[in-house]
C-alpha cells in the first residue's frame, strides 16, 4: 500500500513536538515516509537488534551545520555518514543508528521532508537502518533550522584492535584521498564569502572501505576521521594519545587544485579544513601498500597515498617537510578558522 | 598581510566588475582600481579587488634568473675545485 | 604559468639555497628585516630558516596591520558595534584580537553585538544596501594594499548615495614606520635593532611602487630587496641582499618585477589621495607615536568616516602587562625573550596581538618552529 502522498506546504509549529495527533503525524508523514525499516517498525521506545558475536561498538555525534543544504549533501546525509565513519573507525560493522531531530518553529516541512528523504538514501546506500528516533520542538530563535544527533551501534570483529595505544615508531601513515573538500564546499556557500566553484563535499560513508581494510590487514593500529580541525587536529591528537612524533612529507598530501586555491584565496592552511569521508590509517610499513590498494579499489579511497610515518619523537609533534624542501611544525587550528586576508 | 593572488580575468561586466579564476575558484571582483583590464590578463587578487596587473614575461624572467643562480654556483663551485686539484699537485 | 606552484619548486629552492651557502660569508652575520607580515608568514610556512646558512638571519618587522593596531582603536570598534548598534564589518584577520581586558569582537559577537566578517569591501556595501534602516561600519585596516579597497568602497557609496555606510579608518602607510625603525638608533642606541638590509613590500610596493623606498638607501644607506610573497621569491631577494652586502652596494633593488613597478597602480594612488590625507600622527602598538605614518577621511567625505558620525568615549585603553609585543615588533626582541611566550600567551589564550595574527612573529615561531624555539629556550 502506497501512503497519499503528504501535505508540504506548511511550516513546524510547537504542536509537530507536543506528543499529540500532530506529531504522530508529522513522524508519520516525513520520517517513516523515508527511514521505514523492520527495525524502525518495531515501533517500541526501544528498539532490539540482533547483534551476533564480538564486541559492541557505541558512538553518538550532534550534527549542526550551516547552510543545511551544500554542494555535495545535507544535514541529513551528514548525520548518516558522520556516525557511520564513527563506527567504522573503530573497526566496526555498523548494525543501526539511531537519529534525534531538534527542529525550530518555523522550519518547512519540505526542507524537513528533503533532510529526511536524503537521510533515507544514505542509510539505503549504506546498509544500515534507523533503528528508532525522537523529534523535539523548540521555539522560534532558539535553534538554527535543525539539528540531528545520530546514534550508531556495530560490532567489532574478533582480532581487531584498533586505536592509539597500538602506535609504533616507524609506522606508516596513509591518507585516503585529498582534503579539505567538505569544509571548502560549506565556506563556499556562506555569506560574504560566497565563490564559485565545483567542489563538492567529500561527505561519505566509509564502512564498507574500511570491512575491505581490516578484512585485509586485520593488525591495523589505528583508524581516525579528519573531520573538524582536518587532518592537523587528527594528527596531533594521536600524537599527543600516543607520546610519539610524527613526520609528513607536504608534497605526499593529496589537496585538488581547486581546494588549494580556494585556501590561497582566504589565507587557510587545507590542513586545518574540515573531511566528511576521507580517512587516516596508520599501519606497519609492510602492510601500507596492500591498504593502499585496498583502498584504491575503492571510490571513497580511489587517491590513497603515503604521507608519512610514525617518529619516536618528538613526542607529542607533528612535523612536516614543507613543499620547498624545509621543516615545519603542524599544530593545531587555534580557535575557530577565520579567513586571514589583509 | 596583504594577502593576494594571481587571478585570472574571464568576464567583464558593467561597473568595472569582472569574473575571475582563481585556480578553478570562480569570483567577482571589482577591477575599479586599474585600467584596460582585459579578458586572459592574470591580476593580483586583494580583498576583492584587483590591483595590480601581473606580467608574465616577468614571472619566467624570475624563474630564470633562480635557476641561473644555480649554474652560477656551479661554476663558482667548479672554480673552488679547480683551484683545489691545482692545490693538490703543487 | 599560474604564478603560485612555480615559485614554491623544491629543486629550484635547493639550487637557490646553494647559492646562498656559496654567496654568505662565514666570517660575518647577515641580519635582514622582513617588514611584512606577509613575508613572516612566508617564512615560518615553508621552512625558509632551514634553506640558508645559520649566519643569515630573520628579523621580524612590523609589517602586520593586526599587530600593530592599538588596543584604543579596537576598543573604540567594539564601542561603535556595541554602544552605537552600528553593524560592524570587519576582515576575519581582527576578529580574535585582543583590546582592553582582553576582549575581541568575537567576545563582543558572542554578547550580542552585529559584527559581521566580510571578505572585501564589496560584502560591506551590499550589506549596507540590504539594510537601509542600519549603520553599517567597515573596519578599515591594513597597508598601502588594502587602502585602495577601502578608498573604492568610500567613492562607490557616494556615487550610489549609499547614506548609512561609512568606514573607521585605520589605515597605516609603510615607509614612516620603516623611517622610524631606522630612527630609532638614532635616539636611543639601546633601542636599535642591528639590520644589514630589508626586504621590501610585495604587494604594498604593487600599490606605491619601488621609488618610496629609494630614501633608504640614499639617506640611511640599507640595501632593500622588494621580493614576492613567495617562498622561492624570498629565498632569492635573500640572495640579492646578500651580494649588495658584500659588495658594498646600497640600493633599492626589486626581485617582485611581475607585480612591482617603480610607479605602482598610479589609478589607485590617485583614488586614495582623493579620499584619504595625512594623519599628523598616529599610535602604533610598539612603534608609539609615529608622525605621518596614517590615513584618515578628507573632511570632503566627512559623511563616510565614522570618526565624525559617532561620538567615540574617551576610554582608558590598556595593552596586556608584560606583554614584549612593542618590542618584538621593532625586531629588539624575540619572542622567546617574552616571559608570556608559551606560557601565558599561546595561540589559544593570546595576550598580545603578535600571537593572534597568524602572521605575528610570536604566532609563527609557535606554531611553526616550535621545537627549536623550546630548544633555544631550554638551552638560555
Amino acid at each position: 500500500m502506497t501512503l497519499p502522498a503528504p501535505d508540504l506546504s506548511g511550516s513546524i509549529d510547537m504542536s509537530h513536538g507536543g506528543g499529540g495527533r500532530a506529531m504522530a503525524r508529522l513522524i508519520r508523514d516525513i520520517f517513516l515516509r523515508h527511514l521505514a525499516n523492520p527495525l524502525l517498525d518495531q515501533g517500541h521506545d526501544a528498539t532490539r537488534i540482533d547483534a551476533g558475536s564480538g564486541r559492541i561498538a557505541v558512538t553518538t555525534d550532534a550534527h549542526v551545520i550551516s547552510p543545511l543544504f551544500f554542494p555535495g549533501g545535507d544535514i541529513g546525509s551528514l548525520a548518516v555518514h558522520g556516525t557511520l565513519n564513527d563506527l567504522a573507525m573503530a573497526g566496526a560493522r555498523p548494525l543501526a543508528l539511531t537519529a534525534a531531530f531538534i527542529i525550530e518553529e518555523g522550519f518547512p516541512l519540505a526542507d524537513l521532508d528533503r533532510i529526511a528523504a536524503s537521510m533515507g538514501r544514505a542509510c539505503r546506500e549504506a546498509g544500515v537502518p534507523v533503528a528508532t528516533g525522537d523529534t523535539k520542538v523548540v521555539e522560534r530563535g532558539k535553534g538554527d533550522g535543525v539539528f540531528i544527533t545520530t546514534s550508531g551501534v556495530g560490532v567489532v570483529p574478533e582480532g581487531v584492535d584498533i586505536g592509539p595505544r597500538r602506535l609504533r615508531a616507524g609506522q606508516a601513515i596513509l591518507l585516503s584521498g585529498p582534503i579539505g573538500d567538505h569544509g571548502i564546499a560549506i565556506l563556499s556557500k556562506r555569506q560574504g564569502l560566497e565563490f564559485g566553484t565545483e567542489i563538492r563535499s567529500d561527505s561519505a560513508a566509509l564502512h564498507r572501505m574500511v570491512a575491505d581494510m581490516v578484512a585485509a590487514v586485520p593488525g591495523i593500529a589505528v583508524l581516525r576521521d579528519p573531520t573538524r580541525g582536518g587532518l592537523s587536529a587528527t594528527l596531533n591528537e594521536l600524537a599527543g594519545a600516543a607520546g610519539l612524533g610524527m613526520q609528513l612529507d607536504e608534497r605526499a598530501i593529496p589537496v585538488r587544485p581547486e581546494v588549494a586555491s580556494a585556501c590561497e584565496l582566504l589565507g587557510l592552511d587545507p590542513l586545518n579544513v574540515a573531511n566528511e569521508g576521507k580517512l587516516v590509517c596508520i599501519c606497519e610499513g609492510e602492510d601500507a601498500e596492500t591498504l593502499l590498494a585496498v583502498m584504491r579499489a575503492h571510490v571513497e579511497g580511489r587517491d590513497a597515498a603515503r604521507i608519512g610515518h610514525v617518529t619516536v619523537g618528538p613526542a607529542g609533534f607533528v612535523c612536516m617537510t614543507t613543499a620547498i624542501g624545509g621543516q615545519r611544525v603542524v599544530d593545531w587550528l587555534s580557535g575557530e578558522q577565520l579567513p586571514r586576508i589583509c | 598581510m596583504c594577502l593576494a593572488i594571481p587571478a585570472l580575468v574571464t568576464e567583464l561586466h558593467d561597473g568595472a566588475m569582472a569574473s575571475v579564476s582563481v585556480g578553478g575558484i570562480a569570483k567577482q571582483i571589482s577591477v575599479a582600481l586599474l585600467d584596460a583590464v582585459a579578458v586572459g590578463d592574470y591580476v593580483l587578487l586583494h580583498v576583492g579587488y584587483a590591483l595590480h596587473r601581473v606580467s608574465e614575461e616577468e614571472a619566467r624572467r624570475t624563474l630564470a634568473m633562480m635557476a641561473e643562480a644555480g649554474l652560477l654556483q656551479a661554476e663558482v663551485a667548479e672554480m673552488a675545485q679547480t683551484t683545489g686539484l691545482a692545490g693538490g699537485a703543487s | 604559468m599560474k604564478y603560485v606552484d612555480e615559485f614554491r619548486d623544491r629543486d629550484l629552492a635547493r639550487t637557490l639555497a646553494a647559492a646562498i651557502a656559496v654567496a654568505a660569508d662565514p666570517a660575518r652575520d647577515y641580519n635582514f628585516m622582513e617588514f611584512c607580515g606577509g613575508h613572516t608568514h612566508a617564512i615560518f610556512r615553508y621552512g625558509v630558516h632551514d634553506l640558508v646558512p645559520a649566519n643569515v638571519r630573520f628579523v621580524h618587522g612590523p609589517g602586520c596591520p593586526v599587530c600593530i593596531l592599538p588596543a584604543r582603536r579596537l576598543d573604540d570598534a567594539i564601542e561603535l558595534a556595541e554602544r552605537h548598534g552600528v553593524i560592524l564589518c570587519s576582515y576575519g584577520d581582527m576578529l580574535r584580537v585582543p583590546g582592553t581586558g582582553r576582549r575581541s569582537l568575537l567576545k563582543a559577537k558572542a554578547d550580542g553585538a552585529d559584527i559581521r566578517m566580510v571578505y572585501s569591501t564589496l560584502d560591506a556595501l551590499d550589506i549596507a544596501r540590504a539594510n537601509p534602516g542600519r549603520e553599517v561600519v567597515f573596519l578599515g585596516i591594513g597597508f598601502e594594499t588594502t587602502t585602495p579597497p577601502s578608498a573604492a568602497a568610500i567613492a562607490q557609496a557616494q556615487a550610489e548615495g549609499i547614506a548609512n555606510f561609512s568606514v573607521f579608518c585605520n589605515h597605516v602607510l609603510t615607509p614612516p614606520a620603516i623611517r622610524h625603525i631606522l630612527e630609532v638608533p638614532e635616539i636611543d642606541p639601546a633601542q636599535a635593532a642591528r639590520l644589514d638590509g630589508f626586504l621590501g613590500p610585495s604587494h604594498v610596493s604593487a600599490v606605491i611602487g619601488s621609488r618610496p623606498y629609494e630614501f633608504l638607501a640614499a639617506r640611511y644607506a640599507k640595501p632593500v630587496v622588494i621580493a614576492g610573497f613567495e617562498p622561492l621569491d624570498v629565498m632569492q631577494s635573500v640572495l640579492m641582499l646578500i651580494r649588495q652586502v658584500n659588495e658594498g652596494r646600497v640600493e633599492v633593488e626589486n626581485q617582485y618585477t611581475r607585480v612591482v613597478t617603480r610607479d605602482g597602480n598610479r589609478k589607485a594612488q590617485d583614488l586614495v589621495a582623493r579620499i584619504f590625507e595625512l594623519r599628523p600622527s598616529f599610535e602604533w602598538r610598539g612603534l608609539g607615536s609615529v608622525p605621518d605614518s596614517a590615513l584618515a577621511i578628507r573632511a570632503d567625505y566627512a559623511a563616510f568616516d565614522a570618526e565624525k558620525r559617532f561620538a567615540l568615549s574617551e576610554k582608558q585603553s590598556r595593552e596586556t602587562k608584560s606583554c614584549e609585543c612593542p618590542a618584538i615588533l621593532r625586531g629588539v626582541k624575540k619572542p622567546k625573550d617574552c616571559k608570556l611566550f608559551g606560557k601565558a600567551c599561546t595561540p589559544e589564550t593570546p595576550m598580545g596581538a603578535c600571537m593572534v595574527s597568524s602572521e605575528g612573529a610570536c604566532a609563527a615561531y609557535w606554531t611553526y618552529r616550535r621545537l627549536e624555539t623550546l630548544a633555544e629556550m631550554a638551552a638560555e
